[in-house]
């Protein structure tokens, strides 16, 4: 029975798309009630296919034919080249499978409390819906063209859902800006893909890896490759140079900062990293880019999250640099452990976002942490489970978040990456010191919200907080499918799954180096929630006198490194200038000028013989007259 | 026995009649009888050349001409009832329209 399931595998994304089509289509006229059990529900089955797939190849792990595959229908032929719609269910994208249907699942049903008095509710599920379908499409895609669809898909389901709210300025802003910054990306991600169809010839994954191993390719060739589609990675999962679309990005609703901009789309890059391991492996070059853009991007984004007052903006920074941290792993050849982390984080994140969202409803809209405080008695579920989250982010011992981020910096060690594991350390507690500073200024203190008499505080409904704590159990747990291999080999559940993916890792750390990184780990994760602790408990004065200490880096943090200042004033006025000048010398003069030229030499020739048309019946029998005489002349001559 | 080349003789000046007669007169009733004649002209000098020619053909397009002209008297003669009872007129020059 499970493997006649497991074949049914293609219809994972087929299930969420079907739904969205509903939804668009007569959206409108289904009753509220239904429209989120309809959309959580294709969701849910979406999930359970995904299981039994994922349990038809559990059971055959590590054979070569652990996989499936189905192909619909061809898509493109021209020539030479051909592509189809087909489906590829392997290791990798059944943990991706997995992680888009049960994390999607419980924040549709979040959803279904978190949106229930908005007037645009069947809008905001077909949306979301349709992001699963182009989630789907992206992880099961068996070749790059498919893939792109589902990463253009996921991009546009992004856009909508961040201006969701339009009528907000800044929220239809930055949707715009999401949608143009990965426009970026995905030019260089376009011509990745162009040359590896005109080089290798087909877009297949298999394709592109088995040429990368062989040989076939130049080295020269496979780096440029490796480094245009990282670009696009870049954009996509918002990394230095690109990540500046992301922390505005939080202006859509929370869930959709919690399923997007956190767990599973912005996660596309590592994703689409590690399923064309194979090329990144064979070029140095873009590995080691690969490692210190996610290094430098996992510090920087978490010194970004210091400053911020906005209780979203943290959790978006802290997003970008935990993506940082993937990409180390995949940059370090540890794509396992990049992955792994990528699964934890997913749980984790979306756990601290939908906390978060809880806590912004609970105060009706406030999101500004300078206005919470001593909310830990008004929230006696969403405390202890944000509590969780933050503990599993910053890596606190046996929780999710510390396998998965140990796991990377170990193999960073491991391969000789000193200085990447230097700052991935630095990262992790300035990960602990953000997050702590984040609880402490929201759920202990003083309450400093102005409470609006008539709306007291109030904890969320059960829709909303039972998804969390089941997020939060996932949270604590999901870490012991990934343990350290000094628990012995066979320990790493998670690592043998995906044992014929990806190559096996060059280096391991002795046993005895494993555990002095793990303690380091540890310390690193304590140091920066004692940090915390001393500067938002003990001391509260300590951050200002701190920030009048060193004014220049304060400022420096506060205006986010002015990157995107300093992106306005190099690369968007210009543009815009020279748009304008263009528009009014070309579009003005030249463009519109040629079509109002054509117009006018057609108006002066209707007028010119319009003076034949006298409208008077004996002119018009006077031309016939003559024209007849004209013509039997004409005939008898 | 009179010449056919009289009834010919005869068509024509019909026919340059209805033609002036048409250019000359500005009531629609007028330039409706002035058509009327030009196409009894076209039928005389058809049964002409019938009867010169000793061909039956030229009979059977006249006895078609009369009942083509019965039809469209009826309708151009109704047009002209309905163009009088909109505009209160009937001289071509007033109705014009048509003027570019």
């Amino acid at each position: 029975m499970g493997a006649s399931v497991a074949g049914l595998f293609w219809v994972i994304p087929l299930l969420p798309g079907a739904s969205a089509l509903v939804l668009l289509v007569y959206g409108r006229r289904l009753p509220r009630a239904w429209i989120a059990w309809q959309a959580s529900g294709a969701v849910f089955l979406s999930l359970v296919l995904s299981a039994a797939a994922f349990l038809d190849l559990a059971g055959r792990v590590a054979k070569p034919d652990n996989f499936l595959s189905r192909t619909l229908f061809a898509w493109i032929v021209s020539g030479s080249f051909r592509t189809a719609v087909s489906f590829h269910f392997d290791p990798l994208a059944a943990v991706m499978a997995l992680v888009v249907t049960g994390v999607g699942f419980l924040i549709h049903v979040y959803s279904a409390g978190y949106m229930a008095d908005d007037g645009r509710l069947s809008r905001y599920f077909a949306f979301l819906n349709l992001f699963t379908f182009f989630m789907l499409v992206l992880v099961l895609a068996s070749d790059i063209v498919l893939m792109f669809v589902g990463w253009e898909g996921v991009g546009l389901c992004s856009y909508l859902l961040i201006g969701f709210w339009f009528e907000r300025t800044a929220a239809a802003k930055a949707g715009m800006k999401a949608f143009v910054v990965n426009r970026i990306g995905d030019a260089a991600f376009i011509l990745g893909i162009l040359f590896l169809l005109v080089n290798v010839g087909s877009g297949g994954f298999g394709a592109i890896n088995a040429a990368a191993g062989s040989g076939s390719l130049s080295p020269a060739l496979i780096t440029l490759i490796a480094i245009l589609l990282f670009v696009g990675a870049t954009g996509k999962s918002a990394q230095i140079p690109l990540y500046i679309w992301l922390p505005d990005a939080m202006e859509g609703p929370t869930p959709v900062s919690a399923l997007i901009h956190a767990a599973t789309m912005v996660t596309a890059g590592v994703y689409m990293v590690c399923r064309l391991s194979g090329l990144f492996a064979a070029s140095a070059a873009a590995s080691s880019v690969v490692a210190w853009v996610g290094a430098i991007t996992a510090v920087l984004a978490a010194t970004m999250a210091l400053v911020q007052n906005d209780i979203k903006r943290v959790l978006a920074y802290s997003t970008i640099s935990q993506i940082g941290y993937m990409f180390i792993g995949c940059g370090v050849g540890a794509y396992s452990a990049g992955l792994f982390h990528l699964v934890t984080h997913a749980f984790f994140k979306s756990l601290l976002f939908l906390a978060a969202g809880s806590v912004i409803h609970a105060l009706g809209g406030e999101q500004d942490m300078r206005g919470m405080g001593g909310l830990k008695k008004h929230l006696p579920k969403t405390f202890p489970v944000f509590l969780i989250g933050a503990l599993a982010i910053s890596g606190v011992p046996f929780l999710s978040g510390f396998f998965s981020k140990d796991a990377i910096l170990t193999s960073a060690f491991a391969g000789g990456h000193i200085v990447i594991y230097g700052l991935g350390l630095a990262g992790a507690v300035l990960t602990a010191f953000y997050m702590f500073r984040l609880i402490f200024m929201t759920f202990y203190g003083v309450e400093r919200a102005p409470r609006a008499p008539g709306h007291p505080v109030h904890e969320s409904p059960p829709i909303m907080t039972v998804p969390l704590v089941i997020l939060a159990v996932f949270s604590i747990l999901a870490g012991l499918a990934g343990l350290p291999v000094l628990l012995g080999d066979r320990a790493n559940l998670f690592g043998r799954f995906l044992e014929g993916v990806f190559r096996p890792e060059a280096h391991h750390a002795v046993v005895s180096t494993e555990i002095v990184l793990i303690l380091a780990a540890t310390a690193s994760a304590l140091l920066g929630i004692g940090l915390a602790f001393l500067f938002y408990r003990r001391a509260p004065g300590t951050p200002a006198s701190l920030a009048r200490s060193f004014p220049g880096l304060y400022r420096l943090l506060v205006g986010k490194y002015y990157v995107d200042e300093a992106y306005d004033a190099v690369v968007v006025r210009p543009l815009v200038r020279s748009s304008e000048w263009v528009y009014r010398h070309f579009d003005l003069g030249v463009v519109d000028g040629a079509l109002n030229g054509t117009a006018a030499a057609a108006g002066s020739a209707g007028r010119g013989l319009n003076l034949l048309q006298s409208g008077l019946v004996r002119d018009y029998a006077l031309a016939f007259l003559l024209g007849a005489i004209l013509f039997l002349g004409f005939l008898l001559i | 026995m009179i010449p056919s080349a009289a009834f010919l003789i005869l068509a024509v000046v019909l026919f340059v009649l209805g033609i002036v007669a048409f250019l000359v007169k500005r009531d629609l009733l007028t330039q409706f009888m002035a058509v009327e004649v030009m196409l009894n002209a076209g039928n005389l000098a058809f049964l002409a050349l019938s009867k010169a020619l000793g061909r039956p053909d030229g009979q059977v397009v006249v006895l078609f001409v009369i009942t083509v002209a019965a039809a469209e008297a009826v309708v151009g003669l109704a047009v002209i009832v309905l163009v009088f009872r909109q505009r209160k007129t009937i001289r071509t020059d007033d109705l014009k329209e048509l003027r570019g």
